[in-house]
C-alpha cells in the first residue's frame, strides 16, 4: 500500500473523483431538507432513535422514563463509597459555595460568586484533574449571540427552540439568548481575542441550524480562549482550587444538599467538605460511549454530576438523546472521533459521499446531518472504507482555500490544519474523512431560570444541566451555556448562601437509593460514579462500532 | 474496500521499560495498552489543553524530540518519558489597572530580559510556535507581536522546562493576550445590541414566541429565511 501525502492508494482514488466535481459545486449547494425529510432520516439512522439503546429508569424521579442505556447502567448502580466507611464528624473544609468541575461553568460561577460578594476563600472549587482540563478547553467553533443588526435575540430564540425539537424549556432559552451579548462583552473586557474586522464588529460564520451568522470565534481555539482567560482572571482573585480531586458523593441533611464527599484521585484519601451551597458543574458525558461511538470529550467526562445529583433526588430530563457530532475525525487511525469543528463547513467545506457527489446540505441541524451521514454510509453504501473498517465522508476543505482566499485554513483552522499535518495530511490542498462521533449531552439535571435544581442546596450549570437545548444543542450555544448558567448558578448559590446556615452532613440518601434498587429488583456489581472511563489493554485500541448491527438495523 | 491490514507490534520504551504495543497508537493510547492509568499525563486526549507533554529520543539519534502524547504517534525503538508538571510561578495582576506606559511584562516577569535569545524554547514547542521571537517581542514592549505569535500557546510547559534563562514563556504570552486585549478596537454592534437589551427591545417578541402553541411556533421556524443560504443565491 502506497501513501501519498498521508493517503494510501485505495483512496486516492476517490480523492481524484472530489476534485472532479470540484469547480462545478462551487456555486451550488445542496438543498436544506423539509420537515418531514429530516423526520424520515432522523428515524431510520440516528443513533438515539433506535429503541435497543435506550431503556426506562427503574427507580428515582425519572423512573418510568426512558433513558439511554449507557446513563441507566450507572444510575441503577451502587453508590461506590458505604456510609459506614465515611466520618463525618471530621470536616476537612468548611465554605459558603462549593463548585464541582474546573471547567468552563465552574470557572464562570466561581468568579460570578465572588463578584456577588462571596468572600474568596468562602469559595472552593473541586475538579477531576487540573483546573481548565474540560470539554470547555476543547471547543473550536465558537459562541453565539446575536449582535448584529440584522439578527435579533428572537432570531436565536427561535434557532435554539427549533433545532432542540421544540422541547426546550422556554424560559431557559429566553434567558440563554438575552444573556448572550452581555457575555460577549464580559468576556473582551477581560481580554478574550475573539476575531474582529477592521472596524472592531466580530467576523460571524453560521454554524448547523442558524438562521444568521451568530458564531464568535477566536481562530478554532475559542473555548481554549475563553477558557484560559477566565482561568488567569480568578487566579490573579486567588480563587480556591482542588486539582485532581473528585467529588464522589453529595452530603445532605435530610432536604437540603449540604456538602460533598471527596475523593483525592492521587493519593486515594477521602475528605469531608460543607458548604452552604453547592454548584454541579461537571460537565457531560461523552466518555461513556454511548452506543460505543468514539467521542470529542476529555478525559473525565463520565457522567458523574448525573450520578450525584440522581442519588440526592434531582429530577433530570432528556436523558433519551445524545448529540453525535456529524464530523469526527475517520482516518487517520490516531485521530480516529476527534472533533473536526463545524466551522470547516461554515466556512465552506461540502460533506461528499465515495464518489466526490454532495448528498445533503452541509448546515442541517447537528442531529440530522449526521444521521445523512450515517445513511450515506451504511444506508446508501457510498462512504469510503478505510483499512481498519471505519466508512466516512469526505469533507472538502480544500474549498475554503477557493472561496475565502489562500491562507484561509491556516489562519482560522490553525487548531484543524495542525492536527492533520501530524500525521502527513495538509487538509488545505486534500479533503479530510470525517464520521459522526459522540459529543454533547443535551439533557441532564433539571434546573429553573435561576440554575437551581429541584433539590434545595444544588445548583448546575453548563453541560451537566438539562432544559436549555431540548433534545439536541445547536453550535455555539454551550460555550454559551455554561457561561449564561455558570452565571446564575454563582449568583444564585451565593444569594443562597447569605441566607442560610450550614447543615447537617449525612448519607442517608445512600441508604434510601440501596433500598430502591433492591426493591425494584436490581442486582448488579456496577458502581458508580466511575470518574475516568477504563481504556488499559486492548480498550485502548479504537472502538470498531459495527454500525450494521448495533446502530442501524 | 481495502483488505483489513495486519497489525503490526513494535517495541517502546516508557521510562526505561520495555513495552511490546500495536503499531498505529498513539503515545498515550500505547502508554495505556501497555497498562498506564492516566491521573496526571492527560486531559483533553485531543491537543488542547497541554497536560499530556512527552519527551522522547529514537533509537540510534542523540536528538531530543518534544510532542504531545495524544497527538503523536508510537514509534518503534522510542524511549519516552511524559513531563506533565511544569513548576512556575504565574505573576498576580489586574489588567484593568494596567498602564498603557511602561513594558508592563517586564514589570511582572523581568526575567524575560535575561532571554539569550538560544531559540531552544523554539525547538521545544509541540504547537510549532515561534517561541523565542514572541519572548523577544514582549522584551521590546510589542504586546500585539506577542498575543498573536504565543496564540496557539496550549500551555504545556515544555519550552520553559528547557529555557536557561528560566522563563515560564507561557505565563508572558498569557499576559501579553490579555494586555493586548485592552488595545483592541471596540464592537458597535455589540454596544448598540446590548443598549437594546437594556431597554427591553425585544421583550415583547419574545414573551409573544412563548405564548405560541407548538403548532404555531413550528410553522415560524420553517419560515426562518437563512443567511447561509442567501449568499449562495
Ligand atoms: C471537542 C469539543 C468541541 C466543542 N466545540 C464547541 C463549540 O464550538 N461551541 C460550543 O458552544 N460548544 C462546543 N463544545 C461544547 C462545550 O465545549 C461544552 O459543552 C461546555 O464547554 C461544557 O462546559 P462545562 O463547564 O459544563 O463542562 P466542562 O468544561 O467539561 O467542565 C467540567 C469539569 O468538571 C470536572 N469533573 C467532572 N466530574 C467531576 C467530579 N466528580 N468531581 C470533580 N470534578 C469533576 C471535569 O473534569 C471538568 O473539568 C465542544 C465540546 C467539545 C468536547
Ligand atoms: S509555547 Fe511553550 S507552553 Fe506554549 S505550546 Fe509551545 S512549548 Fe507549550
Ligand atoms: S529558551 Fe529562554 S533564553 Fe532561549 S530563546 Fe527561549 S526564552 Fe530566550
Ligand atoms: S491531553 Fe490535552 S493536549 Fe494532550
Amino acid at each position: 500500500m502506497e501513501i501519498i501525502n498521508g493517503y494510501p492508494d485505495y483512496m486516492r482514488e476517490s480523492i481524484n473523483e472530489v476534485v472532479k466535481t470540484r469547480q462545478a459545486r462551487l456555486k451550488k449547494t445542496f438543498t436544506p431538507m423539509t420537515m418531514d425529510e429530516r423526520k424520515q432520516v432522523l428515524d431510520k439512522f440516528h443513533p438515539d432513535y433506535k429503541a435497543e439503546g435506550k431503556r426506562s429508569l427503574a427507580i428515582g424521579p425519572n423512573k418510568g422514563k426512558v433513558t439511554l442505556s449507557e446513563v441507566a447502567d450507572l444510575l441503577e448502580a451502587h453508590p461506590i463509597i458505604s456510609p459506614k466507611d465515611i466520618n463525618l464528624s471530621q470536616i476537612d473544609y468548611d465554605v459558603d459555595v462549593l463548585i464541582i468541575g474546573g471547567g468552563g461553568a465552574g470557572t464562570v460561577a466561581a468568579l460570578w460568586a465572588s463578584n456577588n460578594g462571596t468572600p474568596v476563600d468562602k469559595i472552593l472549587i473541586v475538579t477531576k484533574l487540573r483546573h481548565g482540563d474540560s470539554n470547555s478547553m476543547m471547543a473550536q467553533g465558537g459562541i453565539q449571540a446575536a449582535d448584529r443588526p440584522q439578527d435579533s435575540p428572537v432570531k436565536h430564540y427561535l434557532d435554539t427552540y427549533g433545532g432542540g425539537h421544540f422541547s426546550n424549556k422556554p424560559e431557559l432559552v429566553r434567558r440563554l439568548v438575552t444573556e448572550a451579548p452581555s457575555i460577549i462583552r464580559w468576556h473582551v473586557t477581560r481580554g478574550v481575542l475573539y476575531d474582529r474586522d477592521e472596524n472592531g464588529d466580530f467576523m460571524e460564520l453560521s454554524g448547523g441550524g442558524t438562521s444568521r451568522d451568530r458564531l464568535h470565534a477566536a481562530k478554532d481555539y475559542t473555548g481554549m480562549e475563553i477558557l484560559r482567560c477566565l482561568r488567569d482572571v480568578s487566579r490573579n482573585r486567588k480563587i480556591p482550587v482542588l486539582e485532581f480531586t473528585s467529588v464522589v458523593e453529595l452530603l445532605t441533611d435530610g432536604d437540603r444538599v449540604t456538602g460533598a464527599v471527596l475523593y483525592n484521585m492521587e493519593n486515594e484519601q477521602y475528605s469531608i467538605i460543607r458548604a452552604r451551597a453547592t454548584i454541579l458543574a461537571t460537565g457531560g458525558f461523552g466518555r461513556l460511549h454511548v452506543q460505543n461511538f468514539a467521542t470529542t470529550n476529555h478525559y473525565g467526562a463520565t457522567a458523574d454530576g448525573l450520578v450525584l445529583a440522581y442519588h440526592v433526588g434531582a429530577t433530570l430530563r432528556d436523558m433519551d438523546t445524545a448529540q453525535y457530532h456529524p464530523t469526527g475525525a475517520a482516518y487517520p487511525e490516531q485521530l480516529v472521533g476527534l472533533l473536526i469543528t463545524e466551522k470547516v463547513r461554515g466556512m465552506g467545506a461540502q460533506p461528499l459521499n465515495i464518489d466526490g457527489k454532495t448528498f445533503v446540505f452541509p448546515l442541517e441541524p447537528r442531529d440530522v446531518e449526521a444521521a445523512a451521514f450515517i445513511r450515506e454510509c451504511y444506508g446508501r453504501k457510498k462512504g469510503m472504507v478505510t483499512s481498519t473498517g471505519m466508512s466516512g465522508i469526505w469533507l472538502d476543505s480544500p474549498m475554503i482555500e477557493i472561496l475565502r482566499g489562500e491562507g484561509a485554513i491556516e489562519k482560522n483552522l490553525g487548531a484543524m490544519h495542525r492536527m492533520f499535518q501530524r500525521f502527513g495530511i495538509d487538509m488545505r490542498k486534500d479533503p479530510v474523512l470525517v464520521f459522526p462521533t459522540l459529543h454533547y449531552q443535551n439533557g441532564g439535571v433539571e434546573i429553573d431560570v435561576e440554575a437551581l435544581t429541584s433539590v434545595e442546596g444544588l445548583f448546575a450549570g453548563g453541560e451537566v444541566e438539562g432544559g436549555v437545548h431540548g433534545k439536541n444543542r445547536l453550535m455555539g450555544n454551550s460555550l454559551l451555556d455554561y457561561n449564561v448558567f455558570g452565571r446564575a448558578a454563582g449568583i444564585s448559590a451565593s444569594e443562597y448562601a447569605k441566607k442560610t446556615k450550614p447543615g447537617k452532613l449525612s448519607l442517608k440518601h445512600l441508604e434510601k437509593y440501596e433500598k430502591s434498587l433492591k426493591d425494584a429488583g436490581i442486582k448488579t456489581k456496577r458502581r458508580a460514579p466511575i470518574l475516568l472511563p477504563e481504556y488499559r489493554g486492548k480498550e485502548a485500541l479504537s472502538r470498531s462500532i459495527d454500525i450494521d448491527k448495533v446502530v442501524y438495523a | 474496500m481495502p483488505d483489513k491490514v495486519k497489525t503490526k507490534m513494535i517495541r517502546v520504551h516508557i521510562m526505561g521499560k520495555e513495552h511490546l504495543v500495536p503499531e498505529g497508537l498513539t503515545i498515550m493510547k500505547a502508554m495505556e495498552y501497555a497498562g498506564y492509568r492516566f491521573i496526571r499525563g492527560a486531559g483533553c486526549r485531543a491537543g488542547f489543553c497541554g497536560a499530556c507533554g512527552t519527551v522522547y529520543r529514537l533509537k540510534g539519534d542523540y536528538k531530543l524530540y518534544f510532542e504531545l502524547a495524544c497527538q503523536s504517534a508510537a514509534i518503534d525503538g522510542m524511549s519516552l518519558t511524559q513531563l506533565p508538571f511544569v513548576p512556575a510561578n504565574k505573576a498576580t495582576y489586574t489588567v484593568r489597572l494596567i498602564k498603557e506606559t511602561g513594558n508592563p511584562i517586564l514589570k511582572f516577569y523581568p526575567e524575560v530580559a535575561r532571554c539569550v535569545s538560544c531559540n531552544t524554547c523554539t525547538k521545544a514547542c509541540p504547537q510549532q510556535l515561534e517561541v523565542m521571537d514572541y519572548i523577544q517581542a514582549a522584551l521590546k514592549n510589542d504586546i500585539e507581536k506577542a498575543a498573536k505569535l504565543s496564540f496557539d500557546c496550549i500551555q504545556c510547559g515544555l519550552c520553559a522546562i528547557r529555557c536557561p534563562a528560566e522563563i515560564a514563556q507561557y505565563h508572558v504570552g498569557q499576559l501579553a493576550r490579555r494586555v493586548y486585549g485592552k488595545f483592541v478596537k471596540k464592537s458597535n454592534q455589540l454596544n448598540k445590541r446590548l443598549n437594546e437589551t437594556n431597554k427591553g427591545k425585544f421583550n415583547s417578541e419574545l414573551d409573544e414566541l412563548m405564548k405560541m402553541d407548538k403548532a404555531a411556533i413550528k410553522q415560524k421556524y420553517t419560515e426562518r429565511d437563512l443567511e447561509s443560504l442567501a449568499k449562495k443565491k
